[in-house]
């Protein structure tokens, strides 16, 4: 801890502060919240790019997985749906697990090159046929139970917070099966590969409505909070909300804010403590040594790739989790509203600004960052206001007016560019 | 004349729209392969980099349009292309002047370049925002058909009717001369075979007197004329979105990788892979098999292998499968 | 004009703060074969550096032709006359063996064909292949594009940093009969190699270089005869 590291944080709680002061404290506490889920997901990229050199494009992805895990794992089943195909439907993803592993096992068996490109084609054909059978009678009956509300088979019902680890577990998944294919080659084409994963996850998510209603987005997501009407009916909090000159609704909501940044700041510590340890441990230093010398740590015996595929499953599971949290904080999931500037590169310019290679300085940039993210639309229209003010009303200003919302992404783009070029190492450059 | 039925439906449904969709890839995956093979970077902006070059084209047409010129038949758009790729190959050249020099100067890795392009990204896409919105525009004016599907059944008397569309021959002729154009540049003329030396051997090529900025500056109006030919062809071929072009860079890289990082014959042999895998497995063959298999086997279903919601996917599954297989593509590329 | 072609004198400096060259000095005559010759670290391939502009000198000069080139680029130095063939890397791969000539040639504003055909003649098995690509070409095929390549400006002094690395005997012996060649057609000939006893052989003079300094210098033959230079350099 610096003092320049202690000032940025500073800097940070005095931003929130003012936004609270000026603007109001629902947005503070948005930001802060929002900057804390921002803060892990940059930790987990930190993992990845700062700590190993690996390109994950894809961390939209893995926030998604996080996502779908709040939904599989609070939202209460729907036994109809469950009546009408669930059994089915487990049935044919069984048999395509299995035909994937039956091809695999082939493949390996098999040393005729022919014969083994020959049966491992007839085998996949014959189970997707197989598992198409299955699968779309059974998706077509989940999807036709009370398509309004329901039309996909729920969850399990569990308490949300413990989707948290299952979102990480979910990404981690997801992150062996990139890893395993990607490591090892060219670094760019990491890059490529999480990209379309990414994009891949995101589809699923949209299109399977048995799943997680694809666009009809799951709301009501349940809480690890109480909710705000509940504590605007319980007399003893509007008591003590009067006691403090709140009116009980503004209280109830900073409330629930406020015990939701509660769990996050736990979680993000938790995660800042275990990656000092495990920088500080020989792994740590290990993975830094790879990193800044793959040839070397190759060459004294070290297995890089399968380093690399540690961190790389860390990362994605840190991102994952983030998104489980983000999820829960919304009540809902809506996979129509993942992009992948605002939910990869975003974090990519955390990273960056912050200073990648240095954990406090991924979390300084999910803060500052994220900060600016929000911040910068009402500048914007305040500063095209000011601007356009010569120009007579018309089409041109309209345009120019509406178009300033767009400022965001031009001003992240500037504010990276800016960062690479003169303080290339981040705000809080690694030691 | 079953057969020859589903021999149109299948060129109708799958052959042309995938081999002018290939084409489209195959100019897309030119101009990333040439970024890798001369400026030695995976340019995650070249999505946008066609966003923007087909923004200009598009206003370029409109401008056109409303001075009362258009090209007959053609779209205007044609016209307006030269504009579209002069103004892109301007904002390249000033991006390269005032970002990516000075990490070639310092002979930044292609990792860093590779950061250095998602901040590029974000400006870029951040001024196609800005100017033209994230609404979807079309532009295509002029004839809509080549060959219609009502002419072509009267003509022919068959069931299927084949349309071809003004954009897809366009694309097609089009992405044909400047493949030609592009492999004369490269392998005929002085500029061209400094370029190629210059991916090839950069100490060397510096110590055979050629102008590293020269082959630069040349690279980026490539890449350019390029990346706003493929955007404009997609646009009239589909539509104009600023996020549709986002997401070509996902097929446009596979086909690159697919070909072989930093080939050129291999960007060109993996686009029509990449397009002929996404229109064939999101296709629903039902039609085909009904006029070429016997009555009783008829499938009842669409035999749709994917959605078409999943088009992403396959490229996926194919720069997957090459990966595993054969990791440095096709062709071989450069090894960087 | 007296004197040799080539004469570098007192050649000091290094890549960072300690010098590798320690007052070096070397000398080709027109139309004659000079070969460096010495230890592992030595400095042979730096002091070829040195005379080509690619190491910053602290002291010493450099004269071509009875012309101070001491502050020029390499690519000026290829201008004045000097044709340079680094070690490794020294082919553009995929361009065919022709498309490697003209790259050669790229700064020449005049006619490079029949410079083309004198390297043709000199190495026939490239004009055989000049289609093919370079990098599909043998160990030995590929040095010979290489010395091509460096030809094709003309220069009037050819600087060939272990052409013979890694290549068969056979190969090598017919890469220096090569060389002879190339220096019958009157341009000087600057060689750094690890093969000591067969390139002085060749050598119209040797030197031999130990921690950056001459220790040895004398003809070819003279070295090769003299039992210090046998003893501690030529392995007996």
């Amino acid at each position: 801890m610096t003092a320049r590291t202690i000032a940025m944080f500073l800097l940070v709680l005095l931003l929130i502060l003012l936004t609270g002061f000026l603007q109001s404290w629902n947005t503070a506490l948005y930001i802060l919240n929002m900057g804390l889920v921002s803060a892990i997901m940059a930790l987990g990229l930190n993992a990845q790019w700062g700590f190993a050199g690996l390109f994950n494009v894809g961390v939209m992805g893995f926030v998604a997985l996080g996502g779908l895990a709040a939904v599989l794992v609070s939202e209460p089943p729907v036994p109809e749906a469950w009546a009408a195909g669930g059994p089915r439907l487990l049935l044919a993803l069984g048999t395509g697990l299995a035909t994937i592993a039956l091809v695999v096992a082939v493949h390996k068996r098999i040393g005729k090159r022919w014969l083994r490109i020959a049966t491992t084609v007839i085998l996949a054909c014959l189970g997707f046929a197989l598992y198409r059978m299955l699968f779309d009678p059974a998706r077509d009956a989940i999807e036709a139970v009370d398509p309004a509300t329901t039309g996909f088979l729920g969850g399990l019902g569990l308490p949300v917070l413990i989707a948290w680890p299952v979102g990480g577990l979910f990404a981690a998944g997801a992150a062996w099966i990139i890893g395993k294919t990607a490591l090892g080659l060219r670094s760019d084409y990491l890059a490529i590969a999480t990209l379309g994963i990414s994009e891949i996850i995101i589809s699923i998510l949209r299109n399977e409505d048995w799943l997680a209603r694809g666009v009809k987005n799951v709301v009501g997501i349940p809480r690890p909070v109480p909710y705000e009407i509940d504590l605007q009916q319980d007399p003893g909090f509007a008591g003590t909300a009067a006691g403090l000159g709140l009116d009980p609704v503004t209280a109830s909501t900073l409330y629930v804010k406020l015990l939701y940044a509660g769990l996050f700041a736990i979680v993000l510590v938790a995660l800042v403590v275990l990656s000092q340890l495990a920088l500080n441990a020989p792994w740590g230093r290990m993975m830094r040594a790879i990193r800044d010398n793959e040839t070397a740590a190759a060459a004294m015996g070290k297995d890089v790739t399968r380093r690399h595929l540690q961190v790389f499953i860390l990362g994605s599971a840190v991102c994952g989790l983030a998104g489980a949290m983000m999820t829960t904080l919304d009540g809902q999931l809506t996979p129509g509203t993942y992009q992948p500037l605002r939910f990869t590169f975003l974090v990519w310019v955390m990273v960056i600004v912050g200073g990648s290679g240095n954990t406090l300085g991924g979390v300084l940039g999910g803060f500052l960052v994220f900060f600016l993210w929000v911040q910068v639309e009402p500048l914007g229209q305040a500063l095209m206001q000011v601007l356009t003010l010569p120009l007579p009303d018309g089409a041109l200003k309209g345009h120019l007016l509406e178009s300033a919302a767009q400022m965001r992404l031009l001003t992240m783009g500037v504010v990276m560019l800016l960062v690479l070029r003169f303080a290339p190492r981040g705000l809080l450059p690694e030691r | 004349m079953d057969l020859l039925n589903a021999l149109v439906a299948l060129t109708n449904f799958v052959i042309v729209p995938a081999t002018a969709y290939g084409a489209q890839l195959a100019l897309g995956a030119l101009g990333v392969t040439l970024t890798v093979a001369v400026l030695r970077f995976t340019n995650v902006a070249h999505g946008d980099t066609m966003a923007f070059g087909t923004m200009v084209t598009i206003l370029a047409t409109w401008g056109l349009q409303s001075l009362g010129i258009s090209a007959g038949p053609l779209p205007t758009a044609l016209i307006a292309l030269p504009v579209g790729i002069a103004v892109t190959a301007w904002l390249l050249l000033a991006t390269d002047r005032m970002v990516y020099r000075f990490y070639r100067r310092n002979r930044a890795s292609s990792a860093i370049l590779l950061i250095v392009s998602i901040g590029v990204m974000f400006v870029m896409n951040g001024i196609v925002r800005l100017v033209i919105g994230v609404d979807e525009q079309r532009f295509d004016d002029g004839a809509r058909f080549l060959v219609s599907a009502r002419d072509f059944k009267e003509m022919t008397g068959l069931d299927e009717g084949l349309a071809i569309r003004s954009s897809q021959a366009i694309t097609l002729v089009t992405a044909l001369t400047v493949m030609v154009a592009l492999f004369w540049f490269l392998n005929r003329t002085r500029s061209g075979k400094s370029m190629r030396a210059f991916a090839d051997n950069r100490d060397l090529a510096l110590l055979s007197g050629i102008d590293p900025d020269r082959v630069v500056r040349i690279t980026w109006v490539l890449v350019a004329a390029l990346a706003t030919i493929a955007g404009t062809l997609y646009g009239l071929d589909k539509s104009f979105k600023p996020f549709t072009y986002f997401q070509l860079l996902l097929p446009i890289f596979a086909a690159a990788i697919v070909g072989g990082l930093g080939s050129p014959v291999g960007a060109i042999v993996g686009g029509f892979i990449i397009a002929f895998s996404e229109v064939g497995l999101t296709y629903a063959w039902k039609k085909v098999l009904g006029y070429t298999l016997p009555a009783g086997l008829a499938p009842d279903g669409l035999v749709q292998l994917l959605g078409t919601e999943y088009k992403n996917a396959v490229s996926f599954l194919i720069l997957v499968l090459v990966l595993l297989i054969k990791p440095t593509g096709l062709f071989r590329g450069t090894s960087t | 004009m007296s004197g040799p072609f080539l004469e570098a004198t007192g050649l000091r400096g290094g890549y960072g703060a300690a010098d590798i060259l320690h007052g070096c000095n070397l000398s080709v005559e027109k139309g004659r074969i000079a070969v460096i010759v010495g230890p592992n670290g030595a400095g042979k391939s730096t002091a070829m550096k040195a005379v080509f502009g690619m190491l910053p000198l602290r002291e010493g000069r450099v004269m071509l032709g009875g012309r101070d080139i001491t502050g020029l680029t390499p690519q000026a130095r290829v201008a004045a006359g000097m044709g340079f063939v680094p070690q490794v890397r020294n082919i553009f791969p995929t361009m065919t063996v022709e498309e490697n000539l003209e790259m050669g040639g790229f700064l020449r504003r005049d006619d490079i064909r029949p410079t083309i055909e004198q390297v043709y003649d000199l190495f026939p098995i490239l004009g055989d292949k000049r289609h093919q690509a370079a990098g599909e070409l043998s160990g030995g095929q590929r040095q010979q594009v290489a010395v091509g390549r460096a030809l094709m400006t003309r220069p009037q002094l050819l600087m060939l940093d272990e052409p013979t690395a890694g290549v068969s005997p056979i190969v090598m012996d017919e890469l220096f009969d090569r060389i002879i060649e190339v220096a019958r057609t009157g341009i000087s000939i600057l060689m750094v190699e690890q093969n000591a006893r067969q390139a002085l052989e060749i050598a119209d003079t040797g030197y031999v270089l130990v921690q950056g300094a001459n220790r040895f210098t004398d003809t070819g033959a003279a070295l090769l005869a003299d039992p210090h230079v046998r003893a501690s350099f030529l392995g007996g």
